[in-house]
């Protein structure tokens, strides 16, 4: 520690040269915090059904393959099941393309099975007697000025109405509530009823998108998926019980393999950060023999010299990376906002902040290490000398 | 007066490629406990080398040195680099200052290699600073100080942490008359009052009168004996 100041003074030499390289290694960390946090989001595949109260019914062979409508009062019949309601994703947007609306189609029944949501008995009679009723989220409604009794049209990029047309028009019948604990983005949903959008749309097939199923005992998880997952064995619709959070991430998972492509592109930003900092380093260094050489002359061993090198390059790596990583820790919120709900990352935690650290602590040596050995193997009467 | 340092039959080969250059040949030399020693001779003639050898930053090719009763010819370079903490002042001709670093905070750091605390260091080296008369210098850099005041910064930090003797390359070299008398002087003091032993190198006659005794090396060989103690054995 007593020699804290003699690194922060190797540091502070050139001071643009220093700042440059925090700078990328700002930069650096910010992006692994982010992509960290998308690997997070898409990966929540592992979760085991025991303990979930809520389960997700969908096609075993696409997310994108509908269900027959029918299975939904064979699903109520299992025991342990206390609610069964569908989803359909509707892919609406708001005037404009970029104006992505998280909008699904549901039946009544489903709002029983979502628990994030908080709805008034006037608000659900209000959407029960509506046929193109829609229940939208507070913040979604604050995003656009949406009133109660508003008409609203929103152009659906998937599902064209009967006469062709992609704008299907809405009457906002509640502006619903959430609770506290709710998942980020549950306040920027727009339900509209399954039977205006299947009744409407030119493939109209009766078909729901999936199940979302509410168990009376989450003991009962894995019983119940077997028995939902055996009343479609060998048919042509067979489904896949899963926890609403694996069924996220496999929804996501259609985008592609996130996880491999988030490595490779946290490895290449690293790649570039260990070449640029240790030329950086080796730069500093370099300018630096005389001086090293006069820390060895005055007795500091060759241990300590090699200490001084690799703790600058570790400092400067942990100061921008722990400075990169609160600024992700910043910007994962404001990118939740600003997607309107389309981009939800989990904020950083511990994991990610303890592989962060290692990283940064990681990168540091290795950056370090050839400079540090090449002050520490100097010969003294040679860099005096200025040989 | 005891003798402080031996040196027996000192031969330095350097090689450059497949071609030796042998820069001392078999040198012999005493120096006292005491003393204060100007070694000159033209440039190349391995003044340097010799310096550097006496204070523990190379060791010879053949030969002994022994210093206090202890034979640094044979210590490894962590035991060196030990002994010079605890026994060597260094004082070089460009001063060799940490730009980074404040005059009090370059004066700390060879007191960083000891047990001191930082209030202990900090006291040290603001007495060594005062006894170079630049007590009102300590939160300067070397930038804002005169060559002449940065020699003097160096010469603190040579003695802060009181070694038995300094080696001085040159260290007028880079100094105009004035500062040089001023550095002169302060060697002088150091010698007299405080009783330490000094070899320095130098290239000025008159920078070598504040010497008790010159001796002029020429092609690595001992050429002239003044008065005090004797030369080859
Ligand atoms: N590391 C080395 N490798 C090769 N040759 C060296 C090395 N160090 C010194 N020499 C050579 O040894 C000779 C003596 O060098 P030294 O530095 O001791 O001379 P000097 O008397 O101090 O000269 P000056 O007055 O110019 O400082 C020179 O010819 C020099 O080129
Ligand atoms: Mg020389």
């Amino acid at each position: 520690m007593k020699y804290l100041h003699l690194v922060i003074a190797a540091l502070t030499r050139r001071k643009a040269r220093t700042a440059f390289t925090l700078v990328s290694i700002i930069a650096a960390f910010l992006l692994f915090g982010l992509l960290n946090a998308v690997r997070v989001a898409f990966s929540g595949g592992s979760d085991t059904l025991a303990g979930n109260e809520r389960l997700v019914v969908a096609s075993r062979f696409s997310i994108m393959t509908g269900l027959p409508q029918s299975l939904q009062a064979r699903i109520a019949a299992i025991p342990g099941v206390k609610a069964v309601g569908h989803q359909n994703w509707f892919g609406g947007v708001y005037q404009d393309p970029k104006n992505f609306v998280l909008s699904f189609a549901v039946d009544e029944n489903y709002l029983d099975t979502n628990p994030d949501i908080v709805l008034t008995p006037e608000q659900r009679k209000a959407f029960a007697e509506t046929r193109d009723g829609a229940l939208v989220g507070k913040a979604l409604a604050e995003r656009y000025g949406w009133k109660v009794g508003q008409k609203v049209p929103l152009i659906s990029q998937i599902f064209p109405r009967k006469d062709g047309d992609m704008t299907w028009p809405f009457t906002i019948v509640g502006i619903y509530d959430v609770t506290p604990d709710a998942p980020n983005g549950a306040d920027q949903m727009f339900f509209l009823h399954w039977k205006y959008f299947d009744e409407g749309n030119q493939y109209g097939q009766h078909e729901v998108g999936w199940y979302v199923v509410q168990l009376s005992d989450p003991a009962d998880a894995d019983r119940v998926a077997q028995a939902i997952d055996a009343l479609s064995a060998n048919s042509d619709h067979e489904t896949k019980t899963q926890t609403a959070n694996a069924f996220n991430a496999s929804f996501a998972k259609q985008l592609g393999n996130i996880g491999l492509i988030v490595t490779a592109i946290v490895g290449a930003v690293f790649f570039t950060l260990i070449l640029l900092t240790g030329n950086t380093m080796a730069q500093a260094v370099r300018e630096r023999i005389p001086e090293l050489a006069v820390l060895k002359t005055i007795g500091f061993s060759n241990r300590s010299v090699l200490g001084l090198v690799l703790a600058e390059a570790v400092l400067m790596l942990l100061v921008g990376g722990i400075l990169g990583m609160l600024l992700a820790t910043a910007v994962v919120p404001a990118l939740g906002k600003g997607s309107g709900g389309m981009i939800q990352l989990p904020q950083l935690g511990i994991r990610d902040w303890i592989e962060g650290l290692v990283l940064m602590i990681l990168i540091g040596v290795v950056v370090g290490v050839l400079p540090a050995l090449r002050g520490m193997r100097l010969r003294i009467v040679d860099a005096l000398a200025g040989r | 007066m005891a003798v402080l340092v031996e040196i027996r039959d000192v031969s330095k080969v350097y090689e450059r490629g497949r071609q030796k250059v042998e820069v001392l040949h078999h040198v012999n030399l005493d120096i006292a406990e005491g003393d204060f020693l100007a070694l000159m001779g033209p440039s190349g003639s391995g003044k340097t080398t010799l310096l550097n050898l006496i204070g523990g930053l190379d060791s010879p090719t053949d030969g002994s040195i022994t210093i206090g009763g202890e034979r640094i010819d044979r210590l490894g370079e962590g035991a060196l680099a030990k002994w010079r903490a605890a026994n060597v002042g260094f004082i070089f001709q460009f001063y060799n200052l940490l730009p980074m670093l404040s005059a009090q905070k370059n004066v700390e750091l060879p007191l960083l290699l000891t047990h001191l605390s930082g209030a202990q260091r900090r006291q040290n080296a603001a007495i060594a600073l005062q006894l170079v008369g630049l007590a009102d210098r300590a939160s300067h850099k070397p930038t804002e100080l005169s060559g002449g005041q940065q020699q003097r910064v160096a010469i603190a930090r040579a003695i802060v942490s009181d070694p038995r003797f300094l080696v001085c390359d040159e260290p007028t070299g880079d100094l105009d008359r004035q500062s040089a008398e001023e550095v002169l002087g302060l060697l002088q003091m150091l010698n007299r009052e405080h009783g330490k032993t000094i070899i320095m190198v130098t290239h000025d006659p008159r920078a070598a009168e504040h010497a008790r005794q010159t001796l002029h090396l020429d092609k690595g060989t001992l050429v002239e004996e003044q008065q005090g103690l004797a030369v080859g054995h």
